[in-house]
């Protein structure tokens, strides 16, 4: 088995997230290879790279939206794709994820709130069923995350009559109602319009300074994740090809691919 | 053949209580059917492999056979084998299933117009499968398969003359007597044309104003 090196469990003192050689396939194709990741507590890591390198992947898998094919995922010290039996790590079944699964949120490029359910709805409807709260206190924890990310006024607006830059920030809240140890962005500005990518821009950064949320964000906005990041990851073709502080990586990257991919990148802006 | 009125208002009382038997039919057939497909719908796509193969071949069986043969075999055949059902509950089982296998393809095509990344929302969300259904998909999916359920109800209310043949005393029944006792046949099957003319026109229209209000109130259409 692949996971006989993998532990049960992380030694004390462990990052956050860790992914452990694991590989994602769809059929031939190698999405993930062999990719080793970690992401400790209170860091905002960024992930850039070519379009189909894997960086909506990678959060698809953290997410458990789907199964990886080799190695493990831990976050927080346990395994999330697997789960002990006997003394052995084996696939997680739903239950094991179900128990798991609420220590990661994920925003979406495109949103993805309930178009049937208000602001305020959209933010409630999973603490009250998932993490089992009173609604009184699950709407006041909504509504301060609401007016957080500065859309209380519109807390019981449907989606359809939002922006685009509302619903990311409605989207982001619902995702923070569920108190998640990580927050996954997968290019949360990208079908946005320019004139509103700051407002959404501009949650990101208190979340960051303010909050000190441990983030894992795929973006193409270069600006930003020089600005934000702890750490950036430079994807190519499944692995990362080079990592290191935004300074490392934007002013003196040491990797052929990623002189290219920003070269192409900043010559396009 | 000349109309005679003092016929027709003869035969009213008797006609309209045949009319709300034809529309209690449609009814209760047409409730059976929005639920049975709703089960026909979820019991295709369970985690277990051989329960949505078995709801499939059913669905697909029900779906390509005529409901009148199905009426007679659950009526007529089926006490052979020893199960005896009335005429009505014959007539409402065989509408809720014949029916259900529409609905359920109905409530499907509404199901899948849903984007994926609302499936990937309530996972990651963490909400269970039923929450992730009754309270996410099912209410979306609800709008876009209003046109294909009111069609069916209409279908179901212009298909209950069939139940005359098993011997369930709708319109059609009704007419059929009275033109038997009084060998006139003009005013009874006109006044059959006639009635189901003024229940579908103004709830097909009805529905159509549903449909919009439905879309509305959730906040899908603006
Ligand atoms: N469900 C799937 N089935 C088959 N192939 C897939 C699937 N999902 C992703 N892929 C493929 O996996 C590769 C990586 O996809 P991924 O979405 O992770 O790329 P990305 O780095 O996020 O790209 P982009 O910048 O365009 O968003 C792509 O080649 C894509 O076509
Ligand atoms: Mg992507």
């Amino acid at each position: 088995m692949s996971t006989q090196n993998h532990p049960l469990e992380l030694p004390e003192g462990s990052p956050l997230v860790r992914f452990s050689g694991v590989t994602k396939r769809y059929g031939d194709l190698t999405v993930l290879d062999n990719l080793d990741l970690d992401v400790g507590a209170h860091e905002m890591v960024s992930v850039i790279g070519p379009s189909g390198s894997g960086k909506t992947t990678v959060l698809r898998m953290l997410m458990t939206l789907e199964k990886i094919d080799e190695g493990v995922i831990y976050v927080d010290g346990k395994p999330l794709s697997h789960m002990e039996r006997n003394g052995q790590l084996e696939f997680a079944n739903e239950k094991y994820l179900r128990t798991q699964r609420t220590n990661i949120g994920m925003v979406f490029q495109q949103f993805n709130l309930f178009p049937h359910m208000t602001a305020l709805e959209n933010c409630i409807e999973a603490p009250i069923n998932v993490l089992g709260m009173k609604r009184d206190e699950a709407e006041e924890r909504a509504l301060n995350l609401l007016d957080m990310v500065g859309m209380l006024e519109k807390k019981d607006q449907h989606p359809t009559r939002l922006s685009g830059g509302q619903q990311q920030r409605v989207a982001i809240a619902r995702a923070l109602a569920m108190r998640p140890k990580v927050m996954l962005l997968d290019e949360v500005t990208s079908a946005l319009d320019p004139e509103v990518i700051g407002e959404v821009l501009n949650v990101i950064r208190a979340l960051n300074s303010e909050h000190k949320l441990t983030m894992l964000m795929v973006t193409h906005q270069m600006g930003f994740a020089r600005e934000i990041s702890d750490r950036v990851c430079f994807f190519y073709e499944g692995k990362i090809a080079e990592q290191g502080t935004p300074d490392q990586i934007f002013n003196d990257p040491q990797n052929e691919r990623t002189k290219q991919f920003l070269s192409a990148v900043l010559d396009a802006n | 053949m000349e109309w005679r009125w003092d016929f027709t208002i003869e035969i009213l009382p008797r006609m309209l209580s045949a009319m709300l038997n034809t529309l209690l039919a449609a009814g209760i057939g047409y409730t059976i059917a929005l639920v049975v497909g709703l089960i026909f719908l979820l019991g295709q796509r369970t985690k277990f492999r051989l329960c949505n193969w078995i709801v499939r071949e059913c669905v697909e069986f029900i779906r390509s056979t005529p409901l009148i043969v199905q009426l007679f075999f659950v009526y007529f055949v089926a006490p052979q084998f020893g199960l005896v059902l009335s005429a009505w509950v014959s007539a409402m089982l065989t509408i809720g299933l014949h029916y259900g296998t529409y609905l359920s393809e109905v409530y499907r095509g509404g199901l899948e117009a849903i984007p994926r990344g609302q499936w990937e929302a309530c996972r990651a969300l963490n909400l269970s499968p039923a929450r992730t259904y009754f309270r996410v998909l099912i209410p979306q999916a609800l709008p876009a398969s209003l046109p294909g359920m009111g069609n069916y109800l209409v279908g179901i209310f212009k298909d209950t003359p069939m139940l005359s043949t098993i011997g369930v005393v709708e319109l059609m029944h009704t007419a059929n007597a009275l033109g038997a006792e009084t060998y006139r046949y003009l005013e009874p099957y006109t006044m059959v044309g006639f009635m189901f003319l003024i229940i579908s026109l103004p709830t097909a229209a009805w529905l159509r104003k549903f449909e919009r209000y439905v879309g509305r109130s959730m906040g899908i259409t603006k």
